[in-house]
Formats: structure tokens, C-alpha cells, sequence
């Protein structure tokens, strides 16, 4: 700024530098459970290179901001993705990657051992599609977690959105409720 | 050794009781061993130099369902120096209501090391207890998971540490919890629609 000679000055919000700080220093914590963490491996590699979006995985949970559930959730590891969710700082996201994370995936009718979405044990922001998808899905579900954090403002913290937002819905009823989807 | 040698073999050894049946004309020729002299069997066939099966292939459990009211488990034996294999069964009660005792059958874990871990899946999956197993627990499911998922009568539980196991519609009755519309829908200047060139 100094070679323009235009003065060392940027004018922005706080807001606006807040968030630019965060969505471009995902930190998501290295943790994978099937083979969507194949899939995630590669978008970490050289091939698709994440960490030209600052996402860099993590060793620990008290470190990272995202945790991208890639793979089956078993009920046996329920109970581990759930604490390590907790062990994450405010404010975190969860990625849920593929199909199985998602509803349960093929295992939906008879997995006995399978969690029928990552959903129902932690709350999630982006749902990834696919089986597995592709790198470029992962990419563009964090290009959809960017989305949402540039939305954030440090006046409003989007837990409070969100239960403001469920209470407008419950003074308005739903008018589409034949469809079956109301949250 | 062929099948018929094999049988010859047991039957020199042990006796005519100790075998049940045998089918020789199936796909894979197998013996019905009475279940608990499995064990003298089996090390003698590991054993002898005529015979040395050294390598257990496979170890299966069976669920022939509630009408039927058996179990069983299959040993698929091979004997690496010999090229020879042989197929040993037993058969065994189900015991499927609360009361009965599961079905018990002795370990061959001390014979090869290979059924240790076998033996606890089976045990996991059928509830097929192995007498003198050293350390018969369940190596898949949770350890404290209810039932046996393998076999026929499986009802799945309704709540694991209070997660919902059946999937039940889920989302039509609790909501599909995904992300709002205008929290991930990237802002666009543009219209996505283009007008056709002329």
C-alpha cells in the first residue's frame, strides 16, 4: 500500500474482518472414518490442494475450527465423534461428507450398527452429497461453509439467529407441512 | 488324503460314534462331529504327520433360523505341506428364548491361534459361546450392545446411549435439519439465466 502512495490505511468493519480471518483459515481436524477420508485425503493432496483455501488439518480437536465427518458413523464411534465435537472451541462447524454421514447412506434399512445420519448426535452446517464424493463436492462444500461465515456478524452470533429464526417459524405456521418437512 | 481317507482316519481313531454324518457328494464334502469331542479331533488332525492340517482357512457360524432350531459351526481345515483340505461341522440347539443357557461349543483356539479371533466374532454376531476361549468377548459390536445382529429372530434395539438406532422416517417426523437457503446460497450479481443471441 505504501508503493501506491495512497497512505497505509484500510477502512473495513470489524465484522467483515472477522470473518475474512476465519473463512480463510479453515483448520478441519484430521479425522476420517471410511472411504470418503479417502476422498478428503486427496483434496488434501497436492491434486486439489486445499491449503490454497488455508485449510490445513489439524492434530487436535482444541485447534480446529471444522470437523469434516468423511465416512459410516458406527455407533461404536458415536460416542468418540460427539466428544471430540465437544473438545472443539467456539466457533466450529461440522462438514458431514458423503452419504453415510448423511442419512446413513446404503446402511440406512438394515446396518444395524450404522448412526442414520452424523445429525442425530451433533448439529451439522454443510451436507456434502455423494458416495463418495468427489473432491470438488468437498471443495464446494467449503465454499458453502465460507458462505455462511461471511453471513456472521459478532453483534448477532448465528446460535442466537438460529433461535430466532426456529421461533419465527413457530409463530408462522408452516404452509407446506403436506410436504412432510418441517423442522 | 482324499475325503474318504480322511474319514477312514477319524474313524480308526476315535471310533464310529464321533462321526454323525457325512456328506461326501456335496460341494465341499463335509463331517458332523459330535460337538464335544471336536477338540481331541481337531488336535489329532493338527497333530499326526499323516494328516498336519497347520492352517484353520476358516471358521464360520451358522443361523439356520428358529424353525429349524439349529446352529452351526463350520471348520474349513487345509494342510499346506499335504495340499489336503477337509470340512468339519458341528451341529448344535439354538437356545434362543431368555432362559436357556446360548449354545456352547469347545474352543479349538488353543489348537490354532487363528480361531481366537474367529470364535469372538461368532460369538458376536450368533451368540455361539466357545468353552475355554481365553478372552470371549465381542471384538465388532459395542461391548455393551444388546443381541446377537446375526442371527434370525435379531430385533434391533430402539435407543443406543440415547441415539435413535432405527431410521423410522426420521426426517419426515423430526425436520431434515439442513442448512438454510439463505445462509449458504453465495450472493450473485448475475442472474443465471442468459437471453439467447439472435
Amino acid at each position: 500500500m505504501d508503493k501506491t502512495g495512497e497512505g497505509g490505511i484500510v477502512i473495513t468493519k470489524l465484522d467483515d474482518l472477522l470473518n475474512w480471518a476465519r473463512l480463510t483459515s479453515l483448520f478441519p481436524m484430521g479425522f476420517g472414518l471410511a472411504c470418503c477420508a479417502i476422498e478428503m485425503m486427496g483434496a488434501y493432496a497436492s491434486g486439489y490442494d486445499l491449503d490454497r483455501f488455508g485449510i490445513i488439518p489439524r492434530a487436535s480437536p482444541r485447534q480446529s475450527d471444522v470437523m469434516i465427518v468423511a465416512g459410516t458413523v458406527t455407533f461404536k464411534m458415536a460416542d468418540r465423534v460427539r466428544r471430540l465435537y465437544e473438545q472443539m472451541p467456539e466457533p466450529r462447524y461440522v462438514i458431514s461428507m458423503g452419504s453415510c454421514s448423511n442419512c446413513g447412506g446404503p446402511y440406512w434399512e438394515h446396518g444395524y450398527h450404522v448412526v442414520k445420519g452424523v445429525d442425530r448426535i451433533i448439529p451439522v452446517d454443510v451436507y456434502v452429497p455423494g458416495c463418495p464424493p468427489r473432491p470438488e463436492a468437498l471443495i464446494g462444500g467449503f465454499l458453502k461453509l465460507q458462505e455462511i461465515i461471511r453471513k456472521e456478524t459478532i453483534r448477532e452470533p448465528r446460535a442466537v439467529q438460529q433461535i430466532m429464526a426456529k421461533r419465527a417459524q413457530q409463530e408462522q405456521p408452516v404452509a407446506d407441512a403436506d410436504k412432510g418437512a418441517v423442522s | 488324503m482324499n475325503f474318504g481317507e480322511l474319514q477312514d482316519f477319524i474313524l480308526d481313531k476315535f471310533g464310529a460314534e464321533v462321526i454323525l454324518e457325512a456328506k461326501a457328494d456335496a460341494l465341499q464334502p463335509y463331517l458332523v462331529l459330535q460337538t464335544e469331542r471336536l477338540p481331541e479331533v481337531c488336535l489329532e488332525l493338527h497333530d499326526n504327520a499323516q494328516t498336519y492340517f497347520d492352517f484353520l482357512s476358516c471358521l464360520t457360524g451358522m443361523d439356520n433360523g428358529p424353525e429349524a432350531g439349529t446352529m452351526e459351526v463350520t471348520y474349513t481345515l487345509y494342510s499346506i505341506p499335504y495340499d489336503h483340505h477337509l470340512t468339519l461341522k458341528v451341529q448344535l440347539p439354538r437356545n434362543s428364548t431368555a432362559e436357556q443357557a446360548i449354545p456352547q461349543v469347545p474352543t479349538v483356539s488353543h489348537i490354532w491361534r487363528t480361531a481366537d479371533w474367529h470364535e469372538r466374532e461368532v460369538f458376536d454376531m450368533l451368540g455361539i459361546y466357545f468353552k475355554d476361549h481365553p478372552d470371549m468377548r465381542r471384538i465388532l459390536c459395542a461391548a455393551d450392545w444388546e443381541g446377537h445382529p446375526l442371527r434370525k429372530d435379531y430385533q434391533l434395539q430402539e435407543y443406543y446411549h440415547g441415539i435413535k438406532v432405527p431410521f423410522d422416517q426420521h426426517n419426515e417426523l423430526n425436520g431434515f435439519k439442513g442448512e438454510p437457503q439463505w445462509l449458504t446460497s453465495a450472493p450473485t450479481p448475475f442472474s443465471d439465466k442468459r437471453e439467447k443471441p439472435a
